[in-house]
């Protein structure tokens, strides 16, 4: 009684219900689901990226009347122009001077209390925890009208400009640092440090060959995010300013007489130079890998 | 940069090298909890000695506090002449394989194994870790990051990285551990012939009993910070001084017996009625209430009625037999109740035993080993296969 192996296999085919082949709605059916993911997520990035692209190709045009919210003509007028128009220079300049300053000063202290809360256990912890979190949770309006009335009340009232916004900003700068540094802190497997320990590094080496090595990556997004912060803010730095106008604050007062296509040109050379720092490490990367 | 050049790599040193370490009295308190508890080892030069305990013995305390990881919280910690309680880890000459490798993911293989060589100022770092990564078979792996390793391979160079330092003890923490099965096997072989080869005192934390038993010349089996017992392999698996050893080393058979006299070398017994015999040497009890105790590969199973002389005997009934090809394992009950295993080789014709039936259990005397009988008949018989 016994059977060759194809035999078993005519026996088991014959069980089975009839094979057949899904028809075009159920194919059509099954694309659509398996794509579903794909069409949702390139919706999404066009959503972003949408304005962008709007404010790129505006720094093209000339506009017809005071607003450029028309389009009317092609041309690379506002690009070769761009600073040209001292206002928009100078008003860019006091933004990059503000949120250089601002990034340095967070990036130091931010990335030093987040050793000091990252790594040591110290009465308050928690607290202090609670206060760097503080200036992300409040509202900008109070937080900048706060500002203005400690500033005022400091009799700071007729110096207000580069220093009480660059003040300003590293204040808020600070908590995003912290943050940021302190999840690669928290990512950090404390045995790569005893290894180094054990390997003769002395606390000093250790630190300047493993800890911050692999923290950096953490201290340069910090960095980049602070900065943008900075650069970007508006409504806390016009409680702040008193006379100076940084480059957010000239393409609002500008709104209301037309903003200029240059301040557009900004704008995109902002969107570029941002998408040359995330792109260009990667590149370099893949290009070592290979 | 060039990789071809191993060819004209020094050596690593191939001479005996090491030194006596010395564990003196250690307390290690956290808290109110004592992971060590009044521990004294002697590591000779040159032997690789294994820490064997199940999770939470303190045996990786141990190791962190020879490490320099850890400060002891009383005792001495003496390595060669030299006594290292109080110096910081990159002030000792020991090095350790971290139980995850804990390889730098920043730095190359080549950069993770010159580490420690760059520290201590290595006039040669490149040809010495040449012949290193030579020695563990990555010299093509030279420049690729830790990520893009396999486990085993992550394995060699956390051993490479340990072992260039040419330390006076190599620690190994668990170092097999992420590791499965077959490539563990192949692992146990490779560290042991390294150790050969370069004669560092190894020292090696392990939870699992084979891997101890196939790689060290001497285990300390530790329980509650406590060291049970030391000797060879074979010493504590023939004849344990503990039922925690016995337990946890292999499995054992523990019968409820009382001494009954000792005269010369042989020592009398009674178990449950029934007399027997067993050398002086493998009693390890102050007391006359003992566990009778035989390892289940060492007890013969026999249909009732069997004749044996000479040998120490009890009947029982088959109540399970598992046939598993090269041996058949056996569950017997014994007329008051209590269940014992046995491991019996297939060497019958007729098949093996069936449940239910009436056999007699017979071992040599010699095999007999009695312990202590207010110890736990269950300590260390719980064991938890896999990582801590």
């Amino acid at each position: 009684m016994t059977i060759t192996i194809e035999e078993r296999r005519e026996q088991a085919l014959a069980a089975l219900p009839p094979h057949r082949e899904p028809g075009f709605w159920a194919r059509t059916n099954r694309w659509i689901r398996t794509h579903l993911v794909q069409f949702f997520a390139a919706f999404a990035l066009l959503f972003m990226f949408l304005p962008v692209m709007i404010v790129v190709l505006f720094s093209f045009n000339v506009p017809a009347g005071r607003f450029n919210y028309n389009w009317n003509q092609f041309s690379t007028i506002a690009w070769t122009n761009v600073w040209s128009d001292d206002q928009i220079t100078s008003a860019v300049k006091l933004s990059i001077e503000i949120a250089l300053v601002a990034t340095t000063v967070s990036v130091v202290l931010g990335t030093l209390i987040a050793f000091a809360i990252g790594r040591h256990n110290f009465r308050g912890r928690g607290g202090i925890n609670l206060l760097i979190f503080m200036p992300m949770a409040t509202p900008e309006v109070v937080m900048g009208s706060s500002l203005l009335t400690l500033f005022v009340t400091a009799q700071l009232e007729g110096s207000l400009g580069f220093g009480t916004i660059t003040v300003a900003h590293i204040m808020f700068c600070i908590s995003f640092v912290v943050v940021t540094v302190k999840a690669r802190i928290a990512g950090l497997d404390s045995r790569l440090e005893q290894a180094a320990m054990d390997l003769y590094a002395d606390e000093r080496t250790t630190f300047m060959k493993i800890t911050f090595p692999l923290v950096l990556p953490g201290i340069v997004a910090a960095a980049l995010l602070a900065f943008s912060l900075s650069f970007d803010d508006f409504v806390i730095t016009n409680f702040t300013s008193g006379q100076a106008v940084t480059f957010p604050m000239f393409v609002w007062g500008a709104n209301t007489r037309g903003i200029p296509p240059e301040a557009n040109v900004v704008g995109a050379l902002m969107f570029i130079i941002a998408l040359v720092v995330v792109l260009v490490p990667e590149v370099v990367k893949r290009v070592r890998k290979n | 940069m060039s990789e071809q050049t191993t060819s004209t790599a020094a050596p690593v040193s191939t001479s005996g090298g090491g030194a006596d370490l010395h564990i003196v009295d250690v307390t290690k308190r956290f808290g109110s909890f004592k992971a060590v508890d009044d521990l004294t080892l002697t590591i000779p030069a040159g032997s690789f000695f294994a820490l064997l305990g199940p999770s939470g013995c303190g045996k990786t305390t141990t190791l962190r506090m020879v490490a320099g990881l850890e400060e002891p919280s009383a005792g001495r910690i003496v390595i060669g002449n030299e006594d290292v309680t109080h110096k910081k880890p990159y002030k000792r000459p020991v090095n350790t394989v971290f139980q995850s490798y804990a390889l730098f993911p920043h730095l190359d293989i080549f950069e993770n194994v010159a580490f420690g060589l760059r520290r201590s100022g290595s006039k040669d770092v490149r040809n010495e870790v040449e012949a290193m990564l030579e020695l563990v078979e990555l010299s093509t792996y030279a420049r690729r990051k830790p990520t893009q390793l396999s486990g085993g391979q992550q394995q060699r160079v956390a051993v490479a990285r340990a072992l260039i330092n040419k330390p006076e003890v190599l620690l190994l923490d668990e170092p097999l551990g992420a590791l499965d099965l077959k490539l563990r096997r192949q692992m146990q072989i490779e560290l042991k012939r390294i150790q050969t080869d370069v004669g560092i005192t190894f020292v090696h934390v392990t939870h699992d009993q084979e891997e101890a038993m196939t790689m060290a010349d001497t285990i300390a089996v530790m329980n509650a910070g406590q060291v049970e017992q030391m000797g060879a392999p074979m010493e504590l698996y023939e004849n344990p001084v503990t039922t925690f050893v016995a337990n946890f080393l292999g499995q054992s058979n523990l019968i409820k017996g009382e001494l009954t006299g000792k005269t010369g070398g042989d020592a009398s017994l009674l178990v449950q009625g029934q007399r027997m015999a067993m050398p002086t040497a493998r009693v390890h009890s102050e007391r006359d209430e003992v566990w009778v105790g035989v390892r289940p590969e060492k007890m013969q199973i026999s249909r009732a009625g069997t004749a044996v002389e000479g040998e120490n005997s009890m009947a029982g009934v088959v109540t399970d037999a598992s046939y598993i090809g090269v041996s058949t394992q056996y569950l017997v009950k014994l007329p008051w109740g209590q269940e014992v295993s046995i491991f019996s080789q297939n060497l019958s014709t007729e098949g093996p035993l069936g449940a239910g039936e009436d056999v007699v259990l017979h071992w040599n005397p010699a095999h007999t080993f009695a312990l202590d009988a207010s110890q736990d008949a269950d300590a260390g018989a719980e064991k938890v296969e896999g990582d801590e």
